[in-house]
């Protein structure tokens, strides 16, 4: 089976994938006590019953769980993500006003962690007892178990608050109305606290993989072979043992996407960076369903391209899993 | 990409980035108003909506037919001059000739009569405006409120946050209000109109040049920024990046603000809302259902601890079903100080003999999502403080709104913390929850309480048709006497209302209605 065969074959489970995702998704939602009706209804300061009845009626909640999860998931496979009621909007509109932000922030945060990660790794494992490898062991172990929340809340107060750096919030400054060359500056400005707070936990992983891969790898015979060749150092490490290292990074990166994601609801609420993990975690609160459903639909589509990503990163890294299909 | 290519490329990110910290706090445009708030609207459309969090904006984006000054005395606004006829069953509002709304097009009579009946038919406070029968507009500056009944409460119905006087030309189409494309992108006749709104993130407002009262408003923009997080609200104005905060509600961090430099703090403000933080009884349930059990645990609560040590002094002890503000207001009632002896008494009154663990009774208390200083909190100190009169209290918590809105709305409770607007006239706010026409299934904020006593029934009647003021005064009087002292909810403390704000800023909004009003004459210097 070739290249095409293979990408076909990840699409079928790709759509089976997602399929149980919406259903699964539905039915917890619909587990959970109480409704959008409630919400909204809390929000207006209340309202008598006969709203609520006319509300319920409208948002189509007075129907059977079997019945509102077809109309769903039909829906859905049309490719009509829904309703919001809460926003009063498509859900589609929603999301897509906060995926820039979000796919931004996380693969920023990733780039950031892999590349220097890897660099810190494979420095620490050519001078491995050197305080290089001490302070990237320590590094790795603080950043590993600090909870995002803390290290971005502590790095908030040193780069804007003690030494007032970098912006405190949001991912531009709305009252500065920059456009073009301005405005990206302005968004990397933004951009540098959240990004390095969900890079933290990864970069010291990726660090800590790469650095013992690097060990292992430089080992092997045919790292002796190169250097017995008279090559230099950097040239054995970095143009021949490098690619075999940085194998379980990919790897581990590539399942962490995921994870990732998850962590940028915590970056975004503490940086008030208008993603879409914070969407989701108020649209739960609000038990805004349809909109729930499709941020989670979208994030396992994104998960999906991730580990499609990933498993391309290997075919470019490592040739020989090309043939494997 | 070589190894060479991507050196380049980081270099040049870092000079990009760095570029970036030279520039330093960016300027910001002297004329730009930063408001910054924890409270993020669903839509801009106070006419269909109640809550600070449309009210904000909605006040600045459109103008209503009388505003308030701070001793509760209404002023002209849109209507320039009003006057009640046929003993109090018609008030006449004559408009200003000269105001316009957002898009052009003039302000009428129609305009308000339109914007009455949507309120009346859409607005939850449903109380506020049921005695209106209809609007007359014998002129196009001349509107004329016909009631069923006397309504004294009408003036507070017509108040920035309450009435917002709708184009007619806009929401007039056959849309259901509630559900209205314009609610968000509202066109109003107020000092800001609108320009853009990011639900969650941001609302921008710009100056309105047409304003009908001459030389106001004076931001060029207004701008809304909404935070999740408080801690980065804290920072956000710290760092200027936003110039004013009012409805201020973390306590905790007030301390930490009044001491940095060009930041004030005031509590001036917005007494008509009236925010009372309260445990309410379900009086359906046992033994809830005996005045003398509630008596008790309202006599367990030391009302000081929770104002002095959870609220960091920074709230009041609240005595009963309207704000001290109000001037339906009485403090002569039953104080219910702290006297643990007194509530050992009513419960032994009661029948409640402690049991072998020295308990009474296992019960339950629930409270409102979202506020921990002051619901959460005190429901935890609720379970300490009524073990000492034997009361086993479980603090039963809601991950979200919906589910406490299902179980209290539901009647499904013994008892639960919740926070209830006053929001002007008791009429408005106050009469729902002691009704016991309002005890109603499955709706929030009516009587979940299940309270029922047909002399407060009559008492409110009479007060909310009452034109007489004093008169009207007494009868609020005694239903307050009656209403604490047989405790359906135990009242806690008031909700105090801070404004933030940096000191460049004049004329803050320190009317009844605080920030839920016009910031017309608010400027920086």
């Amino acid at each position: 089976m070739g290249f095409v065969g293979w990408i076909l074959r990840r699409l079928a489970w790709a759509a089976g994938l997602l399929l149980s995702v919406a259903v699964l998704n539905f039915s917890l939602m619909h587990m959970a006590p109480g409704d959008i009706v409630q919400t909204i209804v809390g929000e207006m300061g209340g309202a008598s019953e006969e709203t609520m009845a006319q509300l319920t009626k409208a948002y189509g909640l007075d129907r059977g769980f079997l019945d509102q999860l077809w109309i769903y998931v039909s829906r859905v496979a049309q490719g009509d993500l829904g309703y919001s009621y809460y926003f009063n909007r498509p859900v589609l509109g929603l999301i897509l006003d906060r995926v820039p932000a979000t796919v931004l922030l996380v693969f920023t945060a990733l780039a950031v962690a892999i590349i220097a990660g890897t660099f810190l790794g494979v420095m620490s494992a050519r001078y491995p007892a050197s305080w290089l490898g001490a302070l990237v062991t320590i590094t790795a172990l603080f950043g590993f178990s600090a909870p995002v929340f803390w290290s971005g809340l502590m790095l908030l107060l040193l780069f804007a608050s003690v030494i007032p750096i970098l912006p405190a919030s949001g991912m531009y400054d709305v009252a500065q109305g920059a456009t073009g060359i301005a405005y990206a500056l302005d968004v990397a400005h933004h951009l540098v606290l959240p990004a390095l707070t969900l890079a933290i936990i990864y970069l010291a992983l990726y660090s800590r993989l790469a650095r013992a891969s690097m060990i292992e790898v430089l080992g092997s015979d045919y790292v002796r072979t190169a250097r017995a060749k008279g090559l230099s150092e950097n040239k054995v490490v970095f143009k021949h043992a490098l690619r075999n290292a940085v194998l379980p990074v990919v790897t581990v990166a590539g399942l962490q996407f995921s994870a990732m994601l998850a962590g940028a609801v915590l970056v975004e609420t503490v940086f008030t960076w208008p993603g879409m993990g914070q969407l989701a975690f108020e649209s739960i609160l609000r038990r805004d369903n349809q909109l729930i459903l499709g941020i989670l639909l979208l994030s396992a589509v994104l998960v999906i391209i991730g580990n499609l990503l990933t498993d391309l990163a290997y075919r470019f890294v490592d040739p020989r899993i090309r043939t494997d299909g | 990409m070589t190894r060479r290519l991507s050196i380049r490329a980081a270099l040049a990110a870092s000079a990009a980035v760095l570029a970036c910290f030279a520039s330093g706090v960016f300027a910001q445009a002297q004329n730009t108003l930063v408001w910054g708030t924890s409270q993020a609207p669903r839509h801009l459309n106070p006419a269909v909506q109640s809550g600070i969090a449309t009210m904000m904006p909605g006040a600045q984006i459109f103008a209503s037919p009388l505003r308030f000054d701070d001793k509760w005395n209404p002023q002209p606004y849109l209507a320039e001059s009003w006057s009640f006829q046929d003993d109090g069953l018609s008030l006449l509002l004559k408009l200003v000739p000269n105001a316009t709304f957002h898009d052009g097009r003039p302000v009428t009579s129609e305009d308000v009569a339109f914007s009455i009946m949507t309120i009346k038919a859409n607005h939850p406070f449903s109380s506020m405006l049921a005695a209106v029968d209809r609007v007359d507009t014998p002129d196009p500056r001349i509107a004329v409120i016909r009631m069923k009944q006397p309504h004294p409460a009408i003036l507070y119905a017509l108040s920035p946050p309450l009435c917002p006087i709708l184009p007619k030309h806009v929401y007039g189409d056959g849309i259901d209000p509630k559900n209205h494309p314009k609610n968000n992108a509202p066109v109003g006749s107020g000092p800001y109109k609108f320009v853009e709104f990011k639900p969650g993130e941001h609302i921008i407002l710009e100056k309105n040049p047409n304003f009908f009262i001459k030389g106001r408003p004076h931001f060029d923009r207004v701008i809304f920024r909404i935070f999740k997080d408080s801690n980065a609200l804290l920072l956000a104005l710290e760092r200027r990046e936003v110039h004013y905060v009012p409805f201020w509600s973390d306590l905790a961090s007030l301390d930490a603000l009044a001491k940095k430099p060009g930041l004030l703090i005031t509590d001036k403000g917005g007494e008509a809302i009236g925010p009372i933080n309260w445990l309410a009884f379900n009086t359906k349930r046992k033994p809830f259902d005996d005045a003398r059990v509630r008596q008790a645990v309202s006599f367990a609560v030391d009302r000081e601890f929770i104002t002095r040590k959870l609220h960091a002094g920074r709230t009041k002890v609240a005595t009963g079903p309207i704000a001290p503000g109000s001037p339906f207001y009485t403090g002569a009632v039953e104080t219910y100080k702290v006297n643990l002896e007194r509530a050992n008494k009513l419960l032994d009154d009661a029948g409640l003999r402690k049991g072998a663990n020295a308990m009474r009774f296992a019960a339950a208390v629930d409270f409102l999502p979202g506020n921990n200083e002051q619901q959460k909190n005190v429901a935890e100190y609720l379970k300490a403080q009524l073990k000492k009169i034997g009361v086993d209290l479980t603090v039963r918590s809601s991950p979200d709104f919906p589910t406490w809105a299902k179980r209290v709305g539901g009647h499904d409770f013994d008892m639960t913390m919740d926070s209830v607007f006053n929001w002007g006239d008791p009429v408005i706010g106050v009469h729902r929850t002691y009704l016991s026409s309002n005890i109603r299934q499955g709706v929030i904020w009516s009587n979940t309480q299940s309270y029922s006593n047909p002399k407060v029934d009559d008492l409110l009647a009479r007060a909310g048709v009452e034109r007489n003021l004093d008169k009207r005064k007494a009868l609020y009087g005694e239903f307050q006497k009656i209403v604490v002292a047989e405790a359906p909810i135990a009242f806690i403390n008031l909700l105090p209302y801070y404004q933030v704000y940096d000191k460049s800023l004049k004329n803050l909004p320190t009317t009844i209605w605080g920030a839920a009003a016009p910031i017309d004459e608010m400027r920086r210097e």
